[in-house]
């Protein structure tokens, strides 16, 4: 809502306060003013001058050499290239020294050979924006009426000596898309009186019933119907203040009629609607829902088919409007009207909503519809409607109203005791504090006894509960005043779920291993959407995605891992290790919330670590990756229950892939991606993971339990074992610890050796075994004998021999 | 013999200051001490002594070695010295090349402020609640005093999946939710953190996927001022000791009061500045006691009990405290933006 400051000096007496000042109380006690815009942007200089004399410019056709009286002594020459000028015409004038917008300063100039003495204005070199112009000077020179005094401030007349405050209103203030709204929140604010706009209506003899008879079938969207018909109306320009204001409030002026019902829509936030009576087609005015596919040419000369939601005021017969929304072109006030119907009506917001937003039409009407507007104030704004129609367009109003109301207007009461207003907001406001807040605001009330009962206005139809009374108090009598305290209660301590304790260590864990956490969108392209899911399920869609891209929930993390790869790599960034951890969405049928899953996952790739100087360069392989997940496992306690399997899984590369399982259930996978998929994607040797997080992190495990630190000596075998190339570590070193027994504490691989020195189809894996007993010194005999059965269990089952 | 012995002392002295390494001082010892050495000849030789000679010339021989011995102690300490630090200026090394590098990588920016926040809150006795970021249209909107068609659903379009079901617009489900679970029983204390989406095109300023911590307090006696109190120490935490807030009044459908809340500008410390676009104050979150409708519909007596809710965007936080420029980096996940946010 654009608020003028002077047009508000009509309602409320704003002596003292500048339009800054104001401003900044209306911010503090609730509205915020997101703008306050100076009209005249710097313009000085600018005078009502008469046309005296015009002629065609000898040497220029666009041009005309115009004579004009600025009403300072001799009448001086002016060069003007607007099509509009003409002589006899008042102007706006731009004398030698005037500055317009831009600190453009006007000169004595020479105009192809004739001279020129200022400059005759259009309404946009003033500073005017092109689309509030009435249509008629939209290209030339704005001609003012016969009537204003040459030599006169133009700016003043034209109202830019004013200040516009924008107010940014949240829903619930629908009152203040008002001029009078406003003006009762400034009076409240500012503790002074509001002044209303006076009504006096003289009628002529004639009766509004014989004029058109009005009914309404749709009583439930439409409570409230009136119409006044205005007979004998001259259209023309509206008067100049009028249109100024509008101007200012972002309305284009058009002609009187229409301006009238415009300035009574910011007056009043009552919407009203002009019809040319004549054509109308009939003396009927029918409110019902339209039928489907029944067709309406609205102003905007489009054809628009509506539904049976839509709401239309018809003659009887066919739509002439769009109910609060937009009229028919059918209908619609034209240079020769001569009677005009004027409806006022109290349309409800939520079928005005629907309409608008199946139209695609947003228009100052139905913006307040929509919000809602005051039904107490429909008619009265008919009536001012109607009385400025025969003060400014020369019309006689017919006397009466024609309306059908069935509107149910119940009274709003509030009852709130100060007390508890003080243990809301933790203050202690005065009862006389209070009484003052409510009066200011004008509401009704009564007080007993610390108990005030508040009758609230109908304008005010945010307010309903105890709690709404409370904020009106608070605001006005403001923030800055409310003490800061703390929550007394028992203090009960504040602390992480061991789940959510977890979690942060798992990501300082990986962060500390050298991953960066990254944070990638959950909505994902309908291909990319399942894959690499540890479990996959019907994807779950947007009903209205923005963009493919955008449109499916994801059920992996690697597909958003690998576009930061990707991202990186396209900005020179080798070397790239990522991790996330988020949830996935698995649907679980219609109607039901899908299930949301934890995931780690990581994406790695490049060189993993290098210390040039020192000739140290490693590139990430497979088991970089693993080593990080098994310190990870580690932290969790879970280092003996997980398993790495040999797998097969899509876009990953058959022979370097493992799936993880936890006490042998697949809770993940690590691995490189299929050098095709590589390919496909342009990215380099990557290694990606993904582990169900809420698996590994709800896994119980036990308390830690000291254990006595040995005070015996161990003692370490070694074995180097030549086995078929087929056989996996993994399984021998299973065989090994069970073999191994009690004794044997820790085996460790410390060599790996395939090639010329072992017969085609071998390879040599050696074990490091180390051997204790906690309670004594291990002799070697009895290490041997243990050793031994380790030997024979390995020769036994995967047919190995020692390496000699 | 006295002469001859103090011409050996002499002669020995002088070898032992000439020897440059120990394999020479080891020669001069042999040659000087050792059994064959010239003074074992001299005591050899004692017994052509008189007996009052005898006791002169044995204590000076002895005299003698030990000048001697100790001239040797004293040379050998000195070349071992030497030899050490030969050895050690042989090892020295160029301590600028660079070290063996340690792969750090960090947290994001956003997950930093957030357990700054959650951190913060802990402190002050809340607890952290999580939810679904698939939501039903009834603790999304419903249950938070924004039924079907209330005007105010228009300041948050959002993504639905089905005419019930929608990607959560705020953290404030996980209220409702959390409440619900109350059965009615106070005290509830929570903070909310987490991912939220709207129907937003991205750019500079906005993303159709976000976060959102939100905070509520729910007990007998809960006042507005305990709200101003809060914020004004989580205003402190995070944007530094000298911080205040300040009240506006708004509106929020689940909270009446509403407001919205400033933080005194950290860069120039409310005197105006282009941060806080000259106004001294910077807007960081919005907050209001929790509307009746919603404590009744989460099934607690609003005549009884009263609360306070707040809610922030850590985007909007991290932008301001780090200065960055485009919400999108969040989201880019940029290695040379992510690095920036190393430090303890």
């Amino acid at each position: 809502m654009l608020v003028s400051y002077k047009w508000l000096q009509e309602y409320v007496d704003l002596t003292g306060i500048t339009a800054k000042e104001l401003a900044e109380k209306i911010t503090k006690s609730g509205i915020e003013v997101e703008n306050v815009e100076i009209l005249n942007k710097g313009v000085k200089g600018v005078v009502i001058g008469h046309v005296l004399e015009r002629e065609q410019h000898p040497n220029a056709d666009k041009l005309s050499k115009c004579l004009v009286d600025i009403g300072e002594g001799e009448p001086v020459q002016i060069i003007c290239g607007a099509p509009n000028v003409a002589k006899g015409q008042k102007v706006a004038v731009a004398k030698v020294g005037a500055v317009l917008p831009g600190n453009f300063k006007i000169k004595k100039a020479k105009l192809r050979g004739e001279e020129s003495n200022g400059m005759i204005c259009s309404l946009q070199e003033l500073g005017i924006e092109s689309k509030f112009v009435a249509k008629e000077y939209a290209d030339g020179i704005f001609v003012f009426p016969s009537d204003v005094p040459v030599g006169a401030d133009a700016l003043a007349l034209l109202n830019l000596d004013d200040e516009v405050l924008e107010l940014g209103l949240t829903p619930n203030r629908a009152d203040c898309l008002s001029m009078i709204g406003v003006a009762y929140e400034v009076a409240a604010i500012l503790g002074r009186e509001v002044k209303l706009p006076s009504v006096e209506l003289e009628e002529t003899n004639e009766s509004v019933h014989d004029y058109i008879s009005v009914k309404v079938e749709a009583t439930e969207d439409n409570p409230l119907y009136a119409a006044r018909i205005v007979k004998n109306v001259k259209i023309g320009p509206s008067p100049l203040w009028m249109q100024t204001r509008l101007m200012a409030a972002g309305i284009r002026p058009h002609n009187n009629v229409v301006d009238i019902t415009n300035y009574i829509l910011l007056e009043y936030g009552q919407p009203l609607h002009a019809f040319d009576y004549d054509r109308l087609g009939s003396k009927e005015i029918l409110v019902r829902r339209a039928k489907a596919g029944e067709k309406i040419v609205t102003l905007d000369d489009v054809e628009r088919t509506l539904t049976e939601n839509h709401l239309v005021i018809t003659n009887g017969t066919e739509p002439v409007a769009l109910a609060g929304v937009m009229g028919g072109a059918n209908s619609e006030v034209q240079n020769d009207t001569t009677t005009v119907l004027i409806e006022s009506a109290y349309f409800t917001s939520a079928t005005i909503r629907k309409a608008s937003k199946d139209h695609g039409l947003r228009s100052e009407a139905s913006t307040r519809f929509e919000k809602g507007i005051d039904p107490a104030r429909t008619k009265e704004a008919l009536d001012r409607a109607a009385a400025l129609m025969a003060e400014y367009a020369g019309g006689e109003i017919v006397s009466g109203v024609a309306e059908v109301n069935t509107l149910k207007q119940e009274e709003i009461v509030v009852t709130i005791t100060i007390d508890r207003i003080n243990s809301v907001l933790g203050t202690a406001i005065t009862k006389e504090e209070v009484a003052n807040i409510l009066t200011n605001l004008q509401f009704a009330f009564t007080e007993d006894n610390g108990t005030f009962t508040i009758t609230v206005p109908s304008r005010r139809r945010d307010i309903s509960i105890p709690e709404d009374i409370i904020e009106e108090v608070a605001r006005l009598y403001g923030y800055d005043n409310l003490p800061t305290t703390l929550p007394v209660a028992e203090s009960q301590p504040g602390k992480l779920t061991p789940y959510q304790a977890k979690r942060r260590k798992v990501r300082r864990y990986l962060e500390d291993a050298g991953l960066f956490q990254a944070i990638t969108y959950s909505l994902t392209s309908e291909e990319k959407a399942t894959q690499f899911a540890l479990e996959t399920a019907e994807p779950i869609r947007l009903a209205m995605p923005m963009s493919e891209e955008r449109s499916v929930l994801r059920q992996s993390l690697i597909p958003h891992l690998l576009e930061v790869v990707s991202y990186n790599r396209a900005r020179q960034i080798e070397n790239v290790a990522v991790y996330e951890t988020g949830a996935v969405y698995l649907a679980k049928g219609n109607d039901e919330l899908p299930e949301e899953k934890e995931r780690l996952a990581g994406a790695i790739t490049g060189v993993w670590h290098a210390h040039l100087w020192q000739g140290e360069k490693k590139a990430v392989d497979f088991y970089v990756v693993k080593g990080i997940l098994d310190g990870l496992f580690h932290m969790l306690g879970l280092e003996n229950r997980i398993e790495y399997k040999q797998a097969k899984r899509e876009h990953m590369h058959p022979g370097r892939t493992a799936e993880v399982l936890l006490d042998g259930r697949v809770i993940g996978f690590v691995g490189q991606l299929h050098p095709s998929f590589q390919k496909e994607n342009d990215l380099k040797e990557t290694y990606v993971f993904e582990l169900a997080l809420t698996d590994l992190l709800n896994a119980e495990v036990e308390e830690i339990r000291y254990s006595t630190i040995p005070r015996f000596p161990s003692m370490t075998r070694d074995i180097a074992l030549v086995v078929d190339k087929d056989v996996i570590a993994g399984d021998i070193q299973k065989t090994i610890i069970e073999a191994g027994g009690e004794l044997l504490k820790e085996v460790s691989i410390f060599d790996v050796y395939e090639g010329d020195r072992l017969p085609e189809g071998k390879k040599s894996i050696a074990f490091s075994l180390r051997y204790f007993d906690p309670e004594r010194t291990l002799t070697d005999e009895e290490v041997t004998a243990v050793h031994e059965k380790v030997i024979q269990a390995v020769e036994q089952q995967f047919g190995a021999t020692l390496r000699g | 013999m006295k002469e001859q012995l103090q011409q050996l002392q002499q002669e020995a002295l002088e070898k032992i200051a000439q020897a440059s390494d120990l394999k020479t001082l080891n020669d001069v010892r042999v040659a000087y001490l050792g059994k064959k050495g010239p003074i074992t000849e001299v005591l050899r030789g004692m017994g052509k002594l008189s007996p009052e000679e005898r006791p002169m010339i044995g204590a000076l021989a002895n005299e003698v070695r030990e000048a001697i011995q100790s001239a040797l102690e004293e040379k050998q300490a000195k070349l071992e010295q030497e030899e050490i630090e030969k050895k050690l200026a042989s090892e020295a090394i160029d301590v600028t090349l660079p070290g063996r590098p340690v792969r750090l990588g960090n947290h994001h920016p956003l997950t930093r402020v957030i357990e700054e926040i959650e951190d913060l809150f802990i402190g002050m006795g809340y607890t952290i609640a999580e939810g679904p970021e698939v939501e039903k249209d009834y603790y999304n909107f419903e249950a938070l005093n924004l039924p079907k068609g209330h005007p105010a659903r228009d300041m948050q379009d959002s993504f639905y999946i089905t005419e019930e079901i929608l990607l959560r617009t705020h953290t404030s489900p996980v209220q409702a939710r959390t409440m619900e679970k109350h059965k009615g029983r106070g005290p509830v204390k929570i903070i909310c953190p987490g991912k939220v989406y709207r129907r937003d095109n991205d750019d500079a300023t906005h993303s159709h996927q976000f976060t959102q911590i939100e905070g509520l307090v729910v007990d007998e006696n809960i006042r507005m001022s305990d709200l101003k109190g809060t914020l004004q120490a989580f205003a402190k935490k995070i944007f530094g000791e000298d911080r205040e807030i300040r009240f506006r009044p708004s509106f929020f459908p689940f909270t009446e009061p509403s407001v919205e809340v400033d933080v005194s500008c950290f860069n120039c410390g409310g005197h105006g500045c282009n941060v806080c676009k000259g106004t001294g104050w910077i807007e960081i979150l919005g907050a209001g006691m929790v509307h009746p409708n919603v404590l009744e519909m989460a099934g607690f007596d609003s005549k009884k009990y009263t609360g306070f809710a707040f809610g922030m965007g850590p985007e909007r936080i991290a932008m301001l405290k780090y200065g960055i420029d485009d919400i999108r980096h969040f989201y880019q996940n940029d290695l040379r933006f992510l690095q920036q946010f190393n430090r303890a």
